[in-house]
């Protein structure tokens, strides 16, 4: 097996070939001597060069965690085999910008109205989860261009609360 | 000794009741919300009752359903944990007038200390120390004004009916004052349907400290010494400890002394905590009284070796206090973590879900009192609390020492928690020196916090990360990591999901009592 391994950004060639009882480890070309057992689903306990690392694995929505102690990496696996790459849609700083629900929660209400000019960091809508009122701020300085965001209604991450441009 | 006792509460502390009660050969009566029928506390008890939507107001804090749920059990008791009923006096009524015995003070107590302005009217009387402010609600803007003059800025603006931080706002000046109090009103309004709100003169990094007592009704009452809750966020305590780094045996029995004063004045009985704003000097003030039993109990037990819990249920039940103040002997150190689903890449947002991956800390000096399991998915409806992790040891440093390596042995997947920023606050230097105040936590966030907090600081956070030796070498491990996990995943011959998980789920339960009653 050969996989592509994209690590904040930066690519790694990862070879495993199945060996015995075990397997050997090629990582960006060099010989690494591992032994690895999965005890229990998403925990892998991993054996490098006598070092014993426990490490844990978060699939998320959008990503790839893997936790190596308290250390988290997000991590991109690519087979180069299968060409399946994943693209994402990154907000830039001088087009339009959504602002997103960061949690399941209500509305609670707006803060400013369609077409008002507001200032980076000032709340656009409260959104309430777990009885905590947050302010969900502009990413940037612009013009609301829209608010989809509706008093009362509930909302889960990703959805689109306003557009500021 | 009451046979039955229904628990009018969810999370963690229906489930350290729970514990109790079984220990004590009572039989338990859990309630829960449509959104909690897979809760913990309901896999936990012996009957367990729907009360409605998830909604507190409509579950939770519904007292005829309730009521109705101890009635059709024959439950004789309800102990309402915190929060929610807790401190609803027209409930501990309510149950009175059902010929239930409501494990906690009287409705007549409560009602005078549950009220911050009622509380202080009283307390002036017995000559308690207090912080210049009105003993009542202010009636309009104005009059906010002119107290606010009178007192003198920074104020604090505070609900009457208030607890946990909600409708409380610092103004520092005139202008601030007229918004801040309408926003505090109506959140008082919203949280606890009293909108009513008075002014205090705010004390500049103040220390929070407060003392435990407990009254028979039998007219015994004595202290258990203090707790140390300075380090909050957003008026919500976050990390507590006992005893405090400040707090010496002179100091402990002074403040004890006035505790139980508080409470005798109230003729308050049953479990109660006395909190006291400490300014830099070592003056305590009379802050409020809680009438319940704290989240942060779990450091007195250990420090004292008692069970609040057993305690509580025990006086209800009629029972003398089975020792004297003189027998009260406090021997190492205790600090709680309170762990809650929360973001810290995301200004501690809340973050409920699902939890996918449930590693739990164990091993000498580690208490953990919690309400979640593997698989559970954690709603949105309630207060953030996933469990709360107690170290202890024979001194501070010990206890510090435990709690960072199991801290470090703690993971949840699925949710966000804020079990990293325990490990910055146990490794500074200034809480390690005992150096906190309520300001304390804010200042170490904003220490390496960007300036503006953005939903993209998470990129910020890493790439700290990499920066810091050894960080290298683990991201490679990471990337082996990566591979393994999908080659074994591949080479299994089933994949092992949610049916695996919750097959292991009552086992990890058993595994941890057993580990418990190690201890």
């Amino acid at each position: 097996m050969v996989y592509e391994v994209i690590v904040d950004g930066k690519s790694h060639r990862l070879e495993l070939e199945k060996a015995g009882d075990g397997w050997v480890c090629r990582l960006d070309g060099q010989l690494v001597a591992i032994d690895a057992v999965i005890p229990r689903p998403d925990v892998l306990s991993l054996l490098v060069g006598g070092h014993a690392y426990e490490i844990k694995r978060e699939k998320t929505a959008s990503d790839l965690h893997i936790w190596v102690g308290s250390d988290c990496f997000t991590v991109e696996l690519r087979d180069p085999r299968s060409l399946r790459s994943r693209q994402k849609s990154g907000g830039d700083e001088t087009g339009p910008r959504k602002i997103l629900a960061p949690m399941p929660g209500r509305v609670v209400r707006l803060l400013v109205r369609e077409k008002s000019e507001v200032e980076a960091g000032q709340g656009i809508v409260v959104v309430e989860a777990m009885k905590m009122q947050n302010e969900i701020k502009s990413p940037k300085k612009g013009v609301v261009q829209k608010i989809s965001a509706i008093p009362g209604a509930a909302v889960n991450p990703g959805d689109v609360l306003a557009i500021v441009e | 000794m009451f046979k039955k006792i229904l628990i009018a509460n969810r999370g963690e502390i229906a489930v350290r009741i729970i514990r109790a009660c079984r220990e004590m050969g009572i039989a338990t009566v859990a309630v829960y919300s449509d959104v909690d029928r897979a809760a913990l506390h309901v896999r936990k008890s012996d009957e367990a009752y729907a009360t409605g939507p998830a909604a507190a107001s409509e579950s939770y804090l519904r007292m005829d359903k309730i009521l109705d749920a101890a009635k059709r059990s024959g439950a004789e008791a309800i102990h309402p944990g915190y929060g929610f009923l807790s401190e609803n006096a027209k409930f501990a009524q309510a149950c009175a007038d059902a010929g239930l015995k409501f494990i906690g003070p009287t409705p007549h107590a409560m009602e005078t200390m549950g009220s911050k302005t009622r509380a202080r009217q009283q307390m002036e009387k017995a000559g308690v120390p207090f912080v210049p402010g009105t003993s009542r609600g202010v009636a309009s803007a104005e009059e906010s004004e002119q107290a606010a003059e009178r007192i003198g800025y920074p104020v604090m603006l505070k609900a009457a009916a208030g607890g946990g931080g909600k409708g409380m706002r610092l103004v520092h000046t005139r202008p601030e004052l007229r918004s801040a109090l309408e926003s505090a009103q109506s959140e008082a309004q919203r949280s606890f349907g009293d909108s009513e709100v008075y002014i205090e003169k705010a004390i500049v990094n103040p220390r929070h400290i407060e003392m435990q007592v407990l009254a028979d009704e039998h007219g015994n009452t004595v202290w258990l010494g203090e707790r140390e809750c300075s380090i909050q966020r957003r008026h919500q305590k976050v990390l507590e400890e006992s005893p405090s780094p400040i707090v010496d045996d002179e100091m402990r029995r002074r403040m004890g002394e006035v505790a139980v004063k508080v409470a005798q004045a109230a003729h308050y009985t049953n479990a109660g905590t006395i909190e006291f704003l400490v300014d830099q000097q070592g003056n305590f003030y009379f802050l409020e009284m809680n009438t319940r039993l704290q989240v942060e109990h779990p450091v007195t037990e250990i420090t004292t070796g008692l069970d609040l819990v057993h305690l509580q249920i025990r006086i209800a039940a009629g029972e003398k206090l089975p020792f004297t103040q003189s027998d009260i002997k406090f021997r190492g150190h205790a600090i709680e973590c309170r762990i809650y689903a929360e973001d810290p890449d995301n200004n501690y947002f809340p973050s409920p879900g699902k939890i996918t991956l449930l590693l739990q800390p164990s091993g000498p000096g580690i208490r953990q009192d919690g309400g979640i399991y593997e698989g559970w998915t954690v709603p949105m409806d309630y207060d953030p609390l996933l469990a709360k992790l107690i170290g202890y040891g024979s001194d501070r440093r010990q206890a510090i020492m435990r709690l960072e390596r199991a801290l470090a042995e703690y993971f949840v997947a699925g949710i966000k928690t804020n079990i990293s920023l325990f490990q910055r606050i146990l490794g500074d230097a200034d809480f390690q020196a005992g150096k906190i105040d309520t300001g304390y936590l804010d200042r170490l966030l904003a220490k390496t916090d960007p300036a503006i907090s953005t939903f993209s600081s998470k990129s910020d956070v890493a790439k700290t990360k990499i920066e810091t030796p050894g960080a290298q070498s683990l991201e490679k491990i990471a990337v082996i990591a990566a591979g393994m996990f999908t080659v074994l995943d591949a080479a299994a011959p089933a994949k092992d999901g949610t049916a695996a998980a919750t097959s292991q789920a009552p086992s990890h339960w058993k595994q941890k009592g057993r580990a418990e009653a190690l201890r």
